[in-house]
C-alpha cells in the first residue's frame, strides 16, 4: 500500500509537468508559419480570404492566444484533442490507430535489450579484463556509436535483400488476411529487424550499466559471506548479486523511456511501420500542428507511465525504498 | 600531467584520438582535395567505389562525387556536434548553477522547467522545433543544442549542491564576495571537469540526432551532410547499397571517436574510478 502511495505522490507530481510541457509547446507552435486553417484550405486546393475567416472562427483560431491556449486545456481535460485536417477525423482517435505498433515495438526492444544487456553485463563482469569482457565492451562501444536507421538500412540489404528471410517493412503482410495464431506470427516476423534496429543502442548501454553495477555488488562485503558459506559462483550471482546489480537497470528504463519513443520516430520510418513515431513525422512534413501537439500529449504521458511503472517495480526490488518513503 | 600520462596508457582512449584527430583531418582537407562545390554534379551516377579512380567511393544517386561529399560532411558534423554541444552545456551551466547555488523555490522552479524537458522525448522536441523554425543549419544546430540541456543542467546542479557550503566558498563569502563572483569564480571551476568530461555524450548523441533528422529530409538539404546522403541512398537501397553505406560508417567512426576520449578522459581525470 505505502508503495502505491508513494509512487501515487511521485504521479500527482508529474501533473504540472505536462501541464508545463502542453503549454511551452501550445506557445511554440504559434510561430510556426500556418495554421490548421492553411493546411485545410491547401488540402481543399484553395479558397476565398472569407470562407478562410469564417472557418478561423468556427475553430476559435480567431481568439486570442490565452483564451485559444485556455480552451486548449480545457478540451484536454475532456480527452479530446481536437480535429485533424489532414486525416479527416478526432487527433485522439488518430493516435490511438497508431499507438498499438509503437507500443508493441517498445516493448519488443526494451526486453531484447534489457535480457541481453543483462546475459552479456554478467559474462562481462564475471570474466574483467579477460576476451569475453574485451570483446563485448569493443561491440558495447561499436553498437553505441551505431545510427539506429542505418543499421536498419543494413539490416534490410541483408536479411530482406540478399537472404531474403525477413520482410522489409509494414506491420503485416495486408494481402493474406491472416487471423489468429498466424496473423500473430506473421507482425513477430515484421518486427524482428525494428526490434533489434531500436533495442541496439539501449543494449549497448544497458550491458554496460550492468557490467559496472555487476563488479561493484561483487566487491560487497554480503557477496563474500555467501561465497564463504561454501556456495557456487552461479548460486551467488543469482540468487544475491543480479538482484541487488538490477536495481541501476531498472532506474535506466525510466530515464531511456523517452528516448527510446524517439527512436521509434526513425526506426518506424525506416520499416514503414504505421506506429506514432512515423505519425509524428508525417504531421511535421505534411504541417498538421493539431496531430502534432496531441502526439507531444501522448508521448509525454507514455514517459510518465513508464516511469510509475518503474517506481513500482524499483520498490518491489528493493523493499528500503517504500521503508524509508 | 598525471593525467596526460594515464590518458597515453589506456590503449582506447589513445585509438579514440587517432580516430578523432583522422575526422578532424578529413574535415580540415576537404577543400584541399575536392576544391570544387561537392554538391555540383562530378560524372555518371551510381558509379560503384573502387571502379574509377577519379571517383574512390562511387557516386550517388544523382552523381555526386560520394568521397567529396564525405570529406565536408566531416565538417558539417564536426560543427553541428561541436556548437550544439557548446549550446547544450552553456545552457545547462546556467541552470545547474542557478538552482543548485540559491535552492529553495528558484530550484524548484528550473528542476520543474528541466523535468517537463525530460519527460518530453528529446528527438519528438526536435521535430516540433524543425516544424516551427525551419530546417537551416543555423536552426537545426541550436534546435540539437536546445533538447540537449536537461543532462548537464542536473550534472551541475548536483556538484553546486555539493560545493556551495564548502569552506572555501565560505571564506569567499565571508570576503564579502558577490554571488555572481562566488559562482563564476569559485564553485564554477571546481564543478568543471566532470561537465567537460559529459560534453563527450552530448556530442556523440548531438551528431546521431542531426545526422537522424537530416536522414528524414528534415535538416538542411544545402549541405553535405552524412545524414543526407544516408537518405538519399535509400532510394537505390536494393542494389547500390554502398550509397548508404559509406557514410554511415563515417558516422560511426566519428561517434565511436568522441565516446572513446570522453571515456579517457574520464578514466584520466578520475584515477580511482578506472575499470567501473
Amino acid at each position: 500500500m505505502r508503495i502505491l502511495r508513494l509512487a501515487g505522490r511521485r504521479l500527482a507530481a508529474s501533473i504540472p509537468t505536462l501541464a508545463l510541457i502542453l503549454i511551452g509547446v501550445f506557445l511554440l507552435l504559434q510561430f510556426a508559419p500556418g495554421d490548421t486553417v492553411d493546411a485545410m484550405m491547401a488540402q481543399m486546393g484553395g479558397g476565398d480570404a472569407a470562407t478562410a475567416t469564417e472557418l478561423r472562427k468556427f475553430y476559435g483560431l480567431d481568439l486570442s492566444i490565452p483564451a485559444q491556449l485556455g480552451n486548449y486545456l480545457w478540451r484536454l481535460v475532456r480527452l479530446d484533442l481536437g480535429f485533424s485536417s489532414i486525416y479527416g477525423k478526432p487527433v485522439a482517435s488518430v493516435i490511438l490507430e497508431r499507438l498499438p505498433p509503437t507500443i508493441l515495438l517498445m516493448t519488443a526492444s526494451l526486453s531484447f535489450a534489457f535480457f541481453f544487456g543483462i546475459v552479456f553485463g554478467v559474462i562481462a563482469a564475471r570474466g574483467v579484463n579477460k576476451w569475453p569482457d574485451t570483446l563485448i565492451s569493443i561491440l558495447g562501444l561499436i553498437f553505441y556509436a551505431t545510427p539506429s536507421f542505418w543499421f536498419g538500412l543494413m539490416a534490410i540489404v541483408v536479411f530482406s535483400i540478399y537472404l531474403q528471410w525477413l520482410p522489409a517493412g509494414g506491420f503485416e503482410n495486408i494481402g493474406a488476411l491472416q487471423t489468429g495464431i498466424w496473423r500473430t506470427l506473421d507482425i513477430a516476423r515484421h518486427l524482428v529487424l525494428p526490434t533489434l534496429t531500436l533495442g541496439l543502442i539501449f543494449l549497448a548501454i544497458y550491458l554496460r550499466i550492468m557490467r559496472a553495477s555487476m563488479l561493484e555488488v561483487l566487491n560487497l562485503d554480503y557477496v563474500r559471506t555467501a561465497r564463504a558459506k561454501g556456495l557456487d559462483e552461479t548460486r551467488v550471482v543469482i540468487r544475491h548479486v543480479l538482484r541487488n546489480a538490477l536495481l541501476p537497470m531498472v532506474t535506466l528504463i525510466g530515464l531511456q523511456a523517452g528516448t527510446m519513443l524517439g527512436g521509434s520516430v526513425v526506426v518506424e520510418s525506416v520499416f514503414s511501420l504505421p506506429g506514432l513515431g512515423r505519425l509524428a513525422y508525417e504531421s511535421v512534413v505534411q504541417r498538421d500542428l493539431n496531430t502534432l501537439l496531441g502526439i507531444v500529449f501522448v508521448s509525454a504521458l507514455l514517459v510518465i507511465i513508464v516511469n510509475f511503472a518503474v517506481d513500482l517495480v524499483y520498490a518491489r526490488l528493493d523493499p528500503r525504498i517504500s521503508a524509508e518513503g | 600531467m598525471d593525467a596526460v600520462k594515464r590518458y597515453f596508457r589506456s590503449p582506447a582512449a589513445v585509438t579514440g584520438l587517432v580516430l578523432l584527430l583522422f575526422v578532424v583531418a578529413m574535415a580540415l582537407s576537404a577543400s584541399w582535395f575536392y576544391p570544387r562545390e561537392p554538391l555540383a554534379l562530378a560524372g555518371r551516377p551510381l558509379i560503384w567505389p573502387f571502379s574509377n579512380p577519379r571517383f574512390l567511393l562511387g557516386t550517388d544517386n544523382s552523381g555526386r562525387d560520394i568521397a567529396a561529399q564525405i570529406l565536408y560532411g566531416a565538417r558539417i558534423s564536426l560543427l553541428i556536434g561541436g556548437v550544439a554541444t557548446l549550446i547544450a552545456i552553456a545552457i545547462g551551466i546556467l541552470i545547474g548553477a542557478f538552482a543548485g547555488y540559491y535552492g529553495g523555490w528558484v530550484d524548484t522552479v528550473l528542476m520543474r522547467i528541466t523535468e517537463a524537458f525530460q519527460t518530453l522525448p528529446n528527438f519528438v522536441l526536435l521535430l516540433v522545433l524543425v516544424a516551427v523554425f525551419g530546417s537551416t543549419l543555423t536552426t537545426v544546430t541550436i534546435a540539437v543544442g536546445v533538447v540537449s540541456w536537461p543532462a548537464p543542467a542536473r550534472l551541475t546542479r548536483a556538484e553546486f549542491l555539493s560545493l556551495r557550503n564548502r569552506e572555501f566558498v565560505q571564506a569567499g563569502r565571508t570576503l564579502g564576495m558577490k554571488d555572481i563572483q562566488l559562482i563564476l569564480g569559485e564553485i564554477l571551476p571546481n564543478a568543471l571537469p566532470p561537465i567537460i568530461v559529459y560534453a563527450s555524450v552530448i556530442m556523440a548523441v548531438a551528431i546521431l540526432l542531426e545526422s537522424a533528422l537530416a536522414f528524414l529530409r528534415l535538416s538542411d538539404p544545402n549541405v553535405a551532410s552524412w545524414g543526407n546522403l544516408i537518405g538519399l541512398g535509400r532510394d537505390v537501397l536494393r542494389v547500390q547499397w554502398y550509397v548508404s553505406a559509406i557514410p554511415g560508417i563515417a558516422i560511426l567512426v566519428t561517434v565511436l571517436a568522441v565516446s572513446l576520449v570522453g571515456q579517457g578522459l574520464n578514466d584520466a581525470l578520475n584515477p580511482r574510478l578506472k575499470g567501473r
